[in-house]
């Protein structure tokens, strides 16, 4: 069984092994399609239209079936590959081993905050953005300059401690767990973190930065959390609701796993230490 | 530098000179909700998401307008450009907006999320948006 692991804690020899692995996949052209993938979504996921990826019920198993076929790309290269989570509440600056030049990289610099250190560092010649939303097609971050704080560990017990899945009308006006996780309402788990990264984080394209897979591996750990939590409680709705997921009904784009078959993610991985 | 002294009201005439409107008008596909030029107060407060905007921030022209008809704007009722490229854009269900450039952050008014688009911007031109 596949362990997720923290990424700080993670050996030289593993950081390097997902580096490699995501480097390679990008050399593939598979992971710009992933980044297109997202981007789809983001486009048209609306409040008052069909809404799978974001601001939806199915916000939550939609990332968990996106990271698992992200990671079995990677683990297609080196099947020891596994995605690392990035725990925010304690590595929470831009001096965290996270961004150093043997990992992802650090802050954006200069005009148009082009990040210029690490293996994603577009000068280093392997990371050149092709879907992208503006004309700089290299990656770019603004580490804690976008206005928002890291949440904290007292933000996510608050989160964690919402009894309630989702509510009606299931969008970004809802109350509940979901939406004070992903963020429009509320607490603001999710969506903060990506201003805090900002540059590409930034962006509908955010799976440009590698960190955005390491963040929703945070935020699917969570998830696993609050199942704990509240073993009464569970994926709403449940049945057949205009314009988004239900428990048994298919995701978009893949049309072939419901949010009732995600709902154990240890059926496919552990986490090393649950939240 | 406050957003007031670094901002620059372009009168009607000049704004329907820009190439995006004028063809979208010419093409009779749009309507747009022009009522004349757009008085930035003193202050530099916001227009409200009704009202149509031109002005010149940080050295870009952002310009922003109601809209009804076919494309992007169809599902948010309202355009903005960034030196006469389309921003895409999204209302929420409480009436604050986001873009693809600050997708994961809500802004009061169009004016407030195009400035912010240009802020991240920081030089870069929009990509076109696919069709």
């Amino acid at each position: 069984m596949a362990v997720r692991k923290n990424q700080a804690t993670l050996t030289a020899a593993e950081k390097r092994a997902f580096v490699n692995a995501v480097l390679e996949l990008k050399r593939r052209g598979t992971y710009d399609a992933f980044v297109s993938t997202h981007n789809d979504f983001i486009m048209s996921d609306t409040d008052t239209t069909e809404r799978t990826g974001h601001r939806a019920p199915s916000f939550l198993p939609w990332h968990r079936s996106f990271l698992l076929r992200f990671e079995r790309a990677l683990q297609a290269i080196d099947a020891t590959v596994t995605l690392p989570y990035w725990d925010w509440t304690t590595d929470r600056t831009p001096n965290s081993s996270l961004w150093g030049p043997d990992f992802l990289g650090g802050d954006g610099t200069g005009t148009g905050g082009r990040v210029a250190t690490g293996p994603f560092a577009q000068s280093g010649g392997n990371w050149t953005l092709t879907v992208r939303p503006d004309t700089r097609n290299y990656l770019t971050r603004e580490l804690g300059q976008g206005g928002e704080s890291l949440p904290t560990r007292a933000d996510v017990d608050a989160v964690l401690a919402i009894a309630t899945y989702d509510a009606a009308p299931f969008n970004s006006s809802s109350s509940g767990f979901r939406n004070n996780l992903e963020g429009w309402t509320g607490i603001n788990l999710h969506n903060r973190v990506h201003v805090w990264v900002g540059g590409n984080m930034s962006t509908g394209m955010s799976p440009n930065d590698p960190v955005f897979w390491m963040h929703h591996c945070m935020i699917d750990r969570l998830w696993a959390g609050w199942q704990s939590r509240h073993p009464g409680q569970g994926y709403q709705p449940v049945r057949r609701t205009r314009n988004v997921v239900a428990l048994n009904d298919t995701m978009k784009p893949w049309n072939d796993v419901t949010p009732a078959d995600l709902l154990d993610h240890t059926k496919f991985y552990t986490y090393d230490s649950a939240y | 530098m406050s957003e007031s002294t670094t901002t620059t009201e372009i009168t009607r005439r000049r704004m329907l000179q820009g190439t995006v409107v004028a063809t979208a008008v010419a093409a009779g596909t749009v309507v747009l909700g022009l009522t004349g030029p757009t008085v930035t107060p003193a202050s530099g407060a916001d227009t409200e998401s009704g009202d149509s905007f031109d002005e010149v921030f940080r050295n870009r022209r952002i310009q922003g307008m109601p809209m009804s008809g076919e494309g992007h704007h169809a599902m948010s009722g309202y355009m903005v450009l960034i030196d006469g490229r389309e921003l895409h854009m999204m209302r929420n269900a409480d009436g604050t907006w986001i873009s693809v450039i600050n997708h994961y952050q809500t802004f009061a008014t169009p004016r407030a999320l195009a400035r912010a688009a240009v802020n991240s911007l920081d030089g870069a031109d929009l990509a076109p948006l696919a069709a």
